[in-house]
């Protein structure tokens, strides 16, 4: 009974604006990984004082502050990469872009020095003791964020550099940096947890 | 400038695709209906194998002291049919009908994005796969163990290396691992589909509310599902590095793992719970004959449920934890039985006063109804501290949570398919075989699980594989047992109908319900593009508005 109507569906144009596929998206991604971390601050925090054996974390830990300035200055320098984007800028968002890579490398190295001094060093391994397993896996986890994260940066670099990226790909060069805005915050939480609560 | 492959037209034209090419088409298709047809037709290929597995713990109960199968293969059945049927029956029914019908009843033309929908089904297929591959893979080279045998929550310190040997559990972990990231995708993408991609005109209060609950649901599932994959992360580092997260010997806690687990757990049962409730939602008005009684109180009280249902997890754990989380947890649990009313009186409000059709969908949804009230009286009764210190544990429990799974969600499940199912095929579903089988399931279902509350509170535990005569069990657990061959049946008749039906059921039409919402105006089966011309919507009711131009929706909105 509908067959001769179906094709006088109204679509007479209205004013339609709908939020964007791909922030909606991003947005959900973060809030997955958001509750993924929660999981594993509540484990670290619960086994706060609990390990049986040490080395425990007041023995062995010193506070990362050189990379934690690193990993948040790269925040400040993506911002920066994405204004000379938006000011079609090419090589203030290359400059801006390599400097966030560089500063987000040197916060892995960091990380990479202070687990190889606390595994050879202290013998503090992640079966050790119950500060080993959450301290290993909540550091890893994120370490493997910034992995991540660094892999697609160097990607829009190359990208950049071989001139393929067109205006059009702006949004997408944003979902990026929200993604790492994310990371950043993440490590403050885990910052705050491990170096000054679990001490 | 296309390039044209000269053999494609030139050999007949007229013949149908070959097997391969039709197969070729599924791996490679990122259309979201057939998709959700894969989705669909998976989920009920688990739910045969897994419900045949349960026909079998079954028949090992029918009678004191069986020996027909032994403890260890007991323990593997309810493990392994329990996994099964929430993430590979339940879950993907859900994505299959998320997937399906969301960008249809919203007027658009695909999934926001349809490759990491396809990415999302393998996932989920490949998990259902592993699960199953473990009764051949488990004792790989250490030649210990089979399937998963630890229960569907697998409590540590069950599931430490000392205690599971072999890989049973490692495949159990990992086939929940890539499941729930297939579910992850999927739920993504209905909400970036549901906010993004509406037909101009359609607000958020216009949604249907079917589509309304789905956005509900896949946002639960985000906050839901990392804790599972957070502690599936940590099992696994326990596992194979020689973690302590759950190690107790070396002060890990056996009861974080609870607490986890659970957090995932019970918002599960309402992502599974919920979309029940949207496909109700959806054939109840349209059998009335008049729109959903409180449109705003439904979309209300599912957000409601929604963020309840994220404090009440620890309910499953009233046996080890302090009086003070007790009250907190059995106070939570009270409470999210208010919005759940709600529905129930929306529902009823729908019903009352309206012109009702007694077709097959609507036969099930009234079930539903009222079996849902039953399950959700249990389930009072099981917030109740003391009382449930008393059942924890025993076969009251499973009576609880099978009535609401099969009592609730089933039954609009099968309501979903007596439905939609002209829509996605063009045909309808044979009467006579849908009442045999509604019947049939509807006797077995009653017979089985309102008498198996009663072995439970005489004292029956969960999990065991046998029982010595004497006790009062022997003839409700006969009567249970027999059940199952009610429901056997009616799972026959529906498989042999949906088979069938497929090239001899009478044609469909486009619109065979007189129905409202958009996925009726396009044709049985949808085109590829859904819609020749994107539609524009004025109220809560386009089709009716189409219909009825004397007396549209949107007059009154």
């Amino acid at each position: 009974m509908i067959t001769a109507d179906r094709l006088s569906l109204p679509s007479t144009p209205v004013e339609w604006t709908l939020p964007s596929s791909r922030k909606l998206a991003v947005t959900s991604l973060i809030v997955i990984e958001t509750a993924m971390f929660t999981i594993f601050v509540v484990a670290y925090v619960f086994y706060i004082g609990k390990s049986l054996v040490g080395p425990y974390p007041s023995e062995v830990l010193e506070t990362p502050i050189v990379s934690t300035i690193c990993l948040l200055a790269s925040s400040l320098t993506i911002v920066m990469a994405e204004r000379a984007f938006k000011r079609e800028s090419v090589g203030g968002f290359r400059l801006w872009w390599a400097t966030t890579i560089l500063l987000a490398a040197i916060f892995l190295g960091i990380t990479a020095a202070e687990w190889k001094r606390l595994i050879v060093g202290h013998h503090l391994t992640i079966s050790t003791n119950l500060f080993g397993t959450t301290f290993y896996s909540l550091v890893g986890l994120h370490a493997s964020h910034v992995i991540v994260g660094l892999t697609l940066l160097t990607l829009v670099l190359v990208f950049s550099l071989k001139n393929s990226i067109r205006r059009a790909d702006g949004e997408r060069i944003e979902m990026l940096s929200w993604y790492w805005h994310f990371v950043d915050a993440v490590w403050v939480v885990v910052f705050t947890v491990v170096y000054v609560v679990g001490r | 400038m296309v390039a044209v492959n000269p053999e494609i037209p030139l050999t007949r034209p007229w013949a149908s695709p070959s097997i391969m090419t039709r197969l070729h088409g599924l791996v490679v298709t990122v259309d979201h209906k057939k998709l959700g047809l894969m989705y669909i037709a998976s989920a009920l290929s688990f739910l045969v194998v897994a419900g045949l597995q349960a026909s079998a713990i079954r028949l090992q109960l029918a009678i004191p002291n069986n020996n027909l199968v032994g403890p260890d293969t007991f323990n593997r059945l309810f493990t392994v049919h329990g996994t099964a049927m929430v993430f590979f029956v339940g879950m993907p029914i859900v994505a299959g009908l998320g997937n399906y019908l969301v960008p249809l009843m919203i007027g658009a033309r695909d999934m926001a994005f349809p490759r990491l929908n396809a990415f999302g089904f393998w996932m989920f297929l490949f998990g259902g796969i592993l699960l199953y591959f473990s009764y051949i893979g488990a004792p790989g080279l250490s030649g210990h163990g089979s399937a998963p045998d630890v229960g569907w929550f697998a409590y540590a310190p069950l599931t430490g290396r000392a205690f599971s040997r072999g890989n049973s559990t490692d495949y159990w972990t990992l086939s929940l691992l890539v499941s729930g990231i297939g579910s992850l995708a999927s739920s993504v993408n209905v909400i970036a589909t549901a906010f993004g991609m509406r037909s101009p005109g359609m607000t958020l209060m216009r949604m249907p509310l079917f589509v309304w609950m789905m956005v509900v649901v896949s946002a639960m599932m985000f906050i839901a599902i990392p804790p599972l994959t957070a502690a599936q992360v940590m099992l696994l580092i326990d596992r194979f590095l020689g973690g302590n997260f759950f190690n107790t010997q070396s002060g890990g806690s056996a009861v974080l793992w609870q607490h986890f687990f659970w957090i995932f757990g019970h918002p599960e049962v309402y992502v599974l719970m919920i979309p029940g409730f949207a496909c109700a939602s959806e054939i109840i008005p349209v059998f009335s004959r008049k729109p959903i009684f409180g449109y705003s109180a439904m979309v209300g009280a599912t957000t409601m449920i929604a963020f309840v249902s994220m404090g009440v997890w620890a309910h499953h754990m009233f046996s080890v934890m302090s009086s003070v989380g007790n009250t907190f947890f059995m106070i939570s649990t009270m409470a999210i039985s208010v919005p759940t009313g709600i529905k129930i009186f929306n529902w009823l409000a729908t019903l009352y006063g309206g012109k009702i059709r007694f077709e097959l969908p609507m036969l099930c949804c009234l079930a539903f109804l009222f079996q849902f009230l039953i399950a959700g009286l249990t389930g009072i009764m099981l917030a109740a501290v003391p009382f449930d210190w008393h059942l924890t544990d025993s076969y009251f429990v499973v009576a609880h949570f099978h009535y609401v799974l099969i009592g609730g969600m089933l039954f609009c499940i099968f309501g979903a398919i007596y439905y939609w199912y002209p829509k996605a095929t063009g045909r309808m579903l044979n009467k006579k075989l849908g009442l045999a089988h509604v019947a049939l399931f509807f006797i077995g279902f009653h017979l089985t699980f309102d008498t198996m509350h009663l072995p439970g509170l005489l004292g029956m535990p969960r999990r065991i594989y046998t029982y010595d005569p004497g006790r009062g069990w022997e003839i409700l657990n006969l009567i249970t047992s027999i059940g199952v061959i009610f429901q056997i049946a009616g799972i026959a008749c529906l498989t042999l109908n949906i088979i069938t039906s497929l090239r001899k059921g009478e044609k469909a039409g486009d619109d065979p319900w007189d129905a409202w919402t958009l996925e009726w105006a396009t044709t049985s089966p949808p085109p590829e593009y859904n819609f020749e011309t994107v539609p524009a919507v004025r109220s809560a009711r386009p089709l009716w508005d189409l219909k009825h131009p004397e007396d549209p929706d949107w007059k009154y909105e």
